[in-house]
């Protein structure tokens, strides 16, 4: 089994812009070319970041979550957008923990998908024991 | 060698089977080729114009007997018998079909190789100077460090769609055999109070708009490398355009910026990053060098060389270079024959080179970014004998840096991206200077053609760069002077108005009689033109 949310719920997210002229929402969501770390002050009261993905191509979302991950937000880290089953295995390394694509995903897919790598070279987010350290315990 | 272990092993394992279903899918229709065309380029393989190209990755362009000799064999078996060797130290297959990708993929992983982001968007396999592990003037063999960095950037999860393709070289010697302040991060491994470091040059590369990569730091330790690698990629993954194909390399991103503001950006960002905890001990690093050790090479081998075969001793004294061991050479084969394709050599021609290196050269080869091949650990005494069976199967052409050694592109023969036909030229050029005295009268001259923009021929950093353009439908060529991508790097300057296919024959025949003309006692060509400058050439060849 994986432990992502493939359907996650409806919060409403609202943008940076309005996050943080607000006091009160806990749902944000952060654009391809918006900085991650503006968020930093804020992680203790968001329960979800959404970064979207307009483009499977444009990977600036893959930082965002790591940035975000690494500042120890602990919440729901959502990819949203053109989320394709072939870049979740990805995603998941830097730290998203919910998928929301604009077209579905065969789960049985998504399943395959995250259970193919059976270690990594390198650390990520994803608290992932990378291969040099298997190596030298 | 590196020798994999059984995580290397399952890695490639993994990743044969997740193309393998890629590929399934693709062929089902249940993805569309906008979807699968990021996937098959992560494992390298192309659209050209008649068929799927397959590009192999030679990690800095190491390779072993037995890995050749696969080379050989998917040659024969997938492709038309034979195989294209590349500025990337890699392989490329041009009559690929896309059902047999799979099969060839779990063939390579048979012998430790693959096709792992060769291309697409991601960072590309790492090249290295080619006489690593036997050049006397390097302060060690790169390709440690190399690998170290092949091993982070493989299936890199934050790294795999940056906005264009990232390639990394590494050096250890003040000869600069790789280009590697071409590259969007070079690294030189430099000595420091005893200590060996890298030093980052990041933002250098060919293409629309050529580079010379800055120096963003002079000394990294080994224990910061990969943390200060990642704070470079980072930003640039974050901040690099988006917006416009062309102006997607990291070279740009730091030419607007401007290199202190991109340093002062990463400096920040390797803070950080180093909290992380992503570099592996000096344990990892270490167990790579042993698998690097030197070969056990009898240094008091005989240092002399029989030079009474004139044709033997004409090939020595171009294609064979000193080794740091006495009594031992390396060995340059050109697949660069007159009238021939560069970088190409039949499955028959690989095998040959595999044996070689088996009997002679301690089971390695290396591939060069010039498409050539190296026997790298070779004793003199046996040189005779290794250049009779490389001229039985027409591999011992003498012409190593020489005008016919030509670096060129696919072009339009092959390529979906080309303007214009980049074999045909060499040809003609490699035929027209084809008398062996006539080029070592030329002495060192590098020449370099693409057929388009992109500059997969390198044709910046040649002595003598071509490029192919498409003018009102008709190919043109235009020509460049003064590039170099060694350690006395620059970028070429276009003379002027193109040329035809001829034309551009004939006009670097004027270049050459000028050089000749102009030249100071132990000039080389790019040498006299620094003096000079363009204004005579333009002359000689405009009149």
């Amino acid at each position: 089994m994986t432990d992502v949310a493939l359907q996650p719920g409806e919060e409403p997210c609202v943008t940076l812009d309005a996050f943080l002229s607000q006091s009160n929402a806990t749902a944000v969501r952060l654009e391809p070319d918006e900085d991650a770390r503006a968020l930093i002050p804020h992680l203790d009261r968001l329960a979800l970041i959404e970064v979207a993905f307009p483009k499977f191509r444009d990977g600036r979302g893959y930082s965002s979550a790591r940035i975000l991950r690494e500042a120890g937000y602990a919440g729901e880290l959502r990819a949203q957008g053109d989320v394709l089953v072939d870049q979740i295995a990805y995603m998941k390394r830097c730290g998203f923990d919910s998928f929301a694509p604009e077209k579905e995903l065969n789960p049985a897919d998504v399943e395959a998908a995250l259970s193919r790598w059976p270690e990594h070279y390198q650390g990520a987010a994803d608290g992932a024991v990378p291969i040099w350290k298997l190596r030298h315990g | 060698m590196y020798k994999y272990d059984e995580y290397d092993h399952a890695m490639v394992a993994a990743r044969v089977a997740e193309f393998s279903d890629q590929v399934k899918r693709r062929l089902a229709g249940e993805i569309t080729e906008d979807q699968f065309k990021p996937l098959r380029l992560m494992n390298g393989l192309y659209l050209q114009l008649h068929a799927y190209m397959l590009r192999v990755a030679v990690p800095y362009g190491t390779l072993d007997g037995r890995q050749m000799r696969m080379l050989a064999h998917i040659a024969r078996k997938y492709d038309r018998d034979y195989g294209h060797f590349t500025t990337r130290q890699n392989i490329q297959y041009n009559w690929i079909k896309l059902e047999d990708a799979p099969a060839i993929l779990e063939d390579l992983a048979s012998v430790e190789m693959h096709a792992i982001q060769t291309s697409g968007n991601c960072i590309r396999n790492i090249s290295s100077d080619q006489w690593a592990g036997a050049a006397a003037d390097e302060i060690t063999d790169p390709r440690p460090w190399a690998e170290l960095l092949r091993q982070w950037s493989s299936f890199h999860p934050e790294f795999s769609y940056l906005p264009r393709k990232f390639k990394i070289a590494v050096i250890a010697a003040d000869e600069d055999r790789a280009a590697m302040r071409l590259h969007d991060i070079g690294i030189q491994i430099v000595e420091k109070d005893g200590v060996h470091g890298a030093a980052f040059y990041v933002g250098g590369g060919m293409g629309r708009t050529p580079m010379i990569a800055p120096l963003i730091k002079d000394f990294v330790p080994l224990d910061d490398m990969l943390s200060y690698a990642e704070a470079c990629l980072r930003v640039y993954n974050r901040y690099g355009r988006r917006d416009n194909i062309y102006k997607a390399r990291i070279k740009i991103l730091i030419h607007e910026l401007g290199a202190d503001e991109y340093r002062r950006q990463v400096e920040e960002e390797f803070v950080h990053v180093k909290s992380l905890g992503i570099d592996p001990p000096k344990a990892e690093f270490d167990r790579i060098a042993a698998q690097f050790a030197p070969p056990a090479l009898d240094a008091s081998a005989l240092d002399a060389i029989d030079r009474s075969d004139p044709d033997f001793a004409v090939w020595v004294d171009q294609n064979v270079a000193a080794h740091k061991v006495p009594g031992h050479a390396i060995v340059n084969i050109s697949l660069k024959p007159v009238g021939g394709i560069p970088g190409d050599a039949s499955s028959a021609q690989i095998d040959l080179m595999a044996d070689l290196a088996e009997t002679y050269s301690h089971d390695e080869l290396r591939v060069t970014h010039a498409q050539n091949i190296v026997l790298p650990h070779v004793r003199k005494a046996d040189l005779y004998t290794i250049w009779q069976a490389l001229d039985a199967a027409g591999l011992a052409t003498p012409n190593l840096d020489l005008i016919s050694d030509i670096i060129a592109c696919p072009g339009l023969d092959y390529c979906s991206l080309a303007n214009a036909r980049s074999i045909p030229v060499a040809q003609k050029i490699a035929t027209r200077f084809s008398d062996l005295g006539r080029q070592k009268e030329l002495g060192e001259l590098k020449l370099k053609i693409s057929g388009c923009i992109n500059a997969c021929g390198h044709h910046h950093a040649g002595h003598i760069g071509i490029l192919g353009v498409d003018r009102k439908g008709t190919e043109n060529y235009q020509l460049l002077l003064g590039g170099s991508g060694a350690e006395d790097v620059s970028l070429g300057t276009i003379t002027g108005p193109g040329f035809d296919e001829d034309g551009i024959v004939d006009a670097i025949e004027r270049v050459t009689d000028k050089y000749l003309a102009e030249r100071s006692e132990g000039e080389r060509f790019v040498d006299t033109f620094r003096r000079v400058g363009m204004a005579p050439f333009k002359e000689a060849i405009y009149g």
